[in-house]
């Protein structure tokens, strides 16, 4: 792939100061306002992207983004602000918008920065910014490689979406009352691919993506449009299924996503509201006994990667579910004091949440199952947080003897998530790194396909 | 409406934009000068200001309140299918040359031309331009909040939990083409939700409701518009206590009027817009002239409609809106489209270029999408099912274009047996196969609604308001996605 620059080119990037500067501006101007304490973070993103499509570019954008954000507290009324302009004027008009909405808003004990002992005391270099220095002619240039692999891996293949390429920094500076002020830049780079396959008159589409914050350690460009092609290729031919019970596996690109409800459940605000299946659930068995949950959020070079979370509080590794039984929430300072707890440096989500992964890889975990549904594609939001109830729309494949029998669409896959976390029979070693929550293929038991 | 109005809509937007940065005419001259580089065909400048607020109750209290600003200009340059894109959250000159600069160079080679003079173009005037954020004293705005709350509290003891939410957006734009017009909206847009928890028995369910469009938020005051908010949530949500699980299998469906037509949304809107027919990757691609549904469906995209949240006096390309036809009595009539597909097609500009913001590309995009009313009285087309599903409010849905597969999830349906609605049921994803559904509509009621005016659309990432709606209507044959097999 095309060289990345060494880790001092910030080009495009304002200096970090002059974020902190801003911070500093927002925080005098409360105070100055009569608030008792304030908050405010700013962003600054920029960024290049390009799509190219049957050969030709179709876009090439620039992006640019800036955003400042304040909170204020007059004793524990909160109020809120945001602004993408960085004029001196703008910045103090922000805050004094921040404080007029807190005139209206409620007394609430819960409110307020996070507790002083709790905030990062230093902030780890956690290695997230490696910047790439790519011309739109480069970029443009992987792309087309990358359309051209998939478009030639097999005659079925005859339309694309093309192949996109795109480049990302940012900086972000968090600052508090209390004194903290804390900020760090990141870099996040990617490449994808969506192709159309066609047998008779059925088309369908797929695609595979590579992301990294390091741009030499992405998938190369004909990795990435070859196995688009196999994707899109494979779903060719796709039947429907009996309406019926059986063990699905859910491949690690839609694994993810239920570890995603998992966290939904024990989070604060889920928890606090009574708005959650997993109430009251701490300390008590939610998964099967082999099951570890992991967050570490200080990996170099972690896409969940951060030092300190949204309120600055200093983030730690820490087991979620150990043995199968559930060892903390998801909190922020704010639903850790509804709940009479401690923040657990969860303002802002998890960060690097990873499933301990089991002995077998994807062919032995179909071995495994013998005969059920693999799922390789989800659609739509048939999730209920309050109960668990579950009910999506699915493509994957049928599995007969442990292996891939055909192609199927055109199903649901339901059930109740606590009882589908229950029913975890296996964690494949098949990790897919791609994302914030790390898991290998996931297989359950017992599931209604609805189909014909 | 006359066009004096409508000419007050693109000053007032100027005045919100243009003229605090200073920039005239002649300076647009001057970025276009420097965009309409050798090799592109287009170009346009979408200057933004959006003014947005939200309120939030939870416990009984207000709990959050937030304002933001957001403003830039996107500057587009398009050389045959190529597009090249760059913004700037700075409305300033520099700062739109350093972006026309980054924007046309995309262009290869071709001719240089030249912007003609700046004629204002038309749109319609379906909503006033007022800033919906001074609607109403903040006093108010916190006072029905409150009652809302204590509306849903007072109507029944297993209501636990009451959020309600009100946010309201105030969205000046103005945007200059490269064939010399300018056009500007001033788009008011409001929206109250409640969501409420109850329990009873050991179960938890939610239920939720809501409303907007573009006016004030003295909407949700006529008539007591929020009281009627509060009781549906409610209801949903002890409805959904006696709820039974869902049946899994293909049964014929009946689906209510209204929001249900996220259906057609789903099924045929994303299939029917123009740059995947452009491109070959839509189910529907090639099928202009043929028949995709039963003669009963007659189905169009209407920008046009006053005060409706997908609603626009023009689009955000500048062309204005209009009633699109998608398929009438059961036929393909043709495709919702932007200024750069409806040139590659060969076809004209349907109203339907839209973008999330400054700093998102516009595309073809739904507005208010819905199905015209038909023969049948509801009752008659429910006394038809012998066994099936009744379902009358839905979440959200997905389609794939190319598979044409889509899915919707029901939040309020029954089961019919007899021909009579009886128990409520769970929640459950319907899945389909959009060029198929709608050929298995056998009955259309004469209950055309349309939604209340709370959808939100996703697509590339970019989210916008938009409106469907249906008469009741029914498929003879869908799959419902229930635990009970």
């Amino acid at each position: 792939m095309a060289q990345a620059h060494n880790s001092n080119d910030r080009a495009g990037l304002p200096p970090k100061a002059e974020l902190e500067a801003l911070v500093a501006l927002a925080l005098d101007e409360a105070k100055r306002q009569g608030a008792g304490s304030a908050e405010a973070g700013v962003s600054v993103d920029v960024g290049l992207s390009v799509n190219v499509r049957k050969g030709e570019v179709d876009t090439l954008q620039h992006q640019r983004d800036r955003s400042l954000g304040v909170t204020v507290y007059f004793g524990t009324r909160k109020g809120s602000a945001s602004s993408s302009d960085f004029r001196r004027e703008s910045v103090l008009e922000t805050v004094r918008a921040a404080c007029s909405i807190a005139r209206h808003t409620s007394e609430d004990p819960a409110q307020g920065l996070a507790d002083p002992e709790l905030l990062a005391k230093d902030v780890p270099d956690l290695d997230l910014f490696h910047p790439w220095a790519l011309s739109a002619e480069e970029a443009i240039a992987i792309a087309r490689e990358c359309e051209a692999a998939a478009l030639g891996a097999d005659p079925r293949i005859v339309n694309s979406d093309g192949a996109d390429v795109s480049t990302h920094m940012g900086m972000r500076v968090y600052g508090n009352s209390h004194g903290f002020l804390g900020g760090y830049a990141a870099s996040r780079h990617g490449l994808s691919c969506v192709v159309v396959g066609k047998d008779g008159d059925e088309m369908q589409r797929d695609y595979w993506y590579t992301t990294s914050r390091v741009a030499e350690l992405l998938e190369s460009a004909v990795s990435v449009g070859k196995r688009a092609a196999e994707r899109t290729v494979r779903r060719l031919n796709a039947r429907r299924l009996p309406t019926q019970k059986v063990p699905v596996l859910y491949a690690p690109e839609v694994a993810r996503g239920l570890l995603g409800h998992f966290i939904g459940a024990i989070s604060g605000g889920a928890l606090y509201r009574k708005a959650s299946f997993l109430l009251d659930t701490l300390g008590k068995p939610v998964f099967p006994e082999f099951v570890d949950i992991e967050e570490r959020p200080h990996i170099p070079r972690g896409l969940g990667s951060a030092p300190f979370d949204a309120e600055g509080v200093a983030t730690r590794d820490r087991h979620l579910v150990k043995g199968g039984v559930l060892q903390g929430y998801v909190l922020s300072s704010y639903s850790a004091r509804k709940l009479g707890m401690q923040t657990t440096g969860n303002a802002g989500g998890v960060h690097n949440l990873s499933i301990r992964p089991g002995e077998l890889d994807f062919a032995g975990l179909l071995k495994e199952m013998g005969r059920g549904l693999v799922v390789t594609e989800l659609m739509g939001q048939g999730v209920n947080g309050v109960t668990g109830d579950y009910s999506r729309g699915a493509s994957g494949f049928w599995v007969e003897n442990g292996e891939l029998a055909y192609p199927v669409q055109e199903i649901t896959v339901a059930g109740n998530l606590k009882q589908m976390f229950a029913n975890l029979r296996a964690v494949g070693n098949d990790v897919d790194t791609r994302g914030n929550i790390l898991t290998g293929s996931l297989l359950l038991e017992g599931m209604t396909v609805a189909g014909e | 409406m006359d066009t004096k109005t409508v000419d007050n809509g693109l000053e007032l937007a100027r005045a919100h934009i243009l003229t605090p940065a200073g920039l005239t005419d002649n300076d647009l001259d001057r970025v276009f000068g420097q965009l309409m580089a050798p090799g592109v065909d287009a170009a346009d400048l979408f200057f933004q200001l959006t003014r947005h607020e939200g309120w939030v109750l939870e416990d009984g209290i207000i709990k959050e309140g937030s304002r933001s600003l957001d403003q830039g200009v996107g500057v587009r340059a398009i050389s045959g299918e190529q597009t090249g894109f760059a913004y700037s959250d700075e409305i300033i000159l520099p700062a739109l040359l350093e972006a026309s600069g980054a924007a046309k160079a995309i262009a290869k080679s071709g001719d240089s031309r030249r912007v003609q003079a700046w004629q204002r173009g038309t749109g319609l005037q379906l909503y006033r331009p007022i800033n919906p954020l001074q609607s109403l004293p903040d006093e108010d705005k916190i006072a029905l909040l409150k009652m809302v709350d204590a509306e849903a509290r007072r109507l029944d003891p297993r209501v636990e939990q009451v959020i309600v939410s009100l946010a309201a957006v105030h969205d000046v734009m103005v945007v200059a083409n490269s064939d010399g017009r300018i056009n500007g909206d001033v788009r008011p847009l409001v929206r109250l939700n409640v969501s409420v928890i109850a329990a009873a028995n050991g179960r938890r369910e939610n239920g939720s409701s809501g409303g907007g469009g573009r006016f004030g938020y003295e909407y949700f005051l006529e008539g007591d518009r929020w009281r009627t908010y509060a009781h549906e949530a409610v209801r949903q949500a002890l409805l959904n206590l006696e709820a039974v699980d869902a049946p899994a299998g293909t049964m014929p469906v009946v689906l209510g009027p209204g929001w249900p037509g996220v259906l057609l949304h789903e099924a045929i809107g994303h299939g029917l817009e123009g740059d995947f027919n452009r491109k070959g990757t839509s189910a529907f691609t090639g099928r202009v002239g043929e028949r995709v549904a039963s003669p009963l469906c007659t189905i169009v995209d209407d920008g046009t409609l006053n005060q409706r949240r997908g609603s626009l006096n023009i689009d955000d390309e500048g062309t204005p809106t209009q009633c699109t036809t998608l398929i009438e009595k059961g036929v393909l009539k043709g495709y919702m489209q932007d200024t750069l597909n409806a040139r590659l097609m060969g076809v004209a500009a349907t109203g339907n270029g839209r973008r999330e913001s400054y700093a998102h590309l516009p595309m073809p995009r739904m507005t208010n999408t819905y199905m015209l009313a038909g023969p049948h009285d509801p009752q008659e087309i429910i006394r038809s099912v012998k066994k099936g599903l009744y379902a009358v409010n839905f979440g959200g849905g997905q389609v794939d274009i190319t598979s044409g597969k889509f899915v919707f999830s029901a939040s309020e349906a029954y089961l019919i047996e007899d021909g009579k609605v009886t128990r409520p049921v769970k929640g459950a994803t319907l899945i389909g196969s959009g060029p198929d559904v709608l050929t298995r509509v056998s009955m259309v009621g004469n209950d055309l609604q349309l939604d209340a005016g709370v959808g939100t659309c996703g697509k590339d990432g970019q989210r916008l308001p938009v409106g469907v709606g249906q008469p009741t209507l029914k498929i003879d044959a869908m799959t419902v996605g229930g635990t009970q097999a």
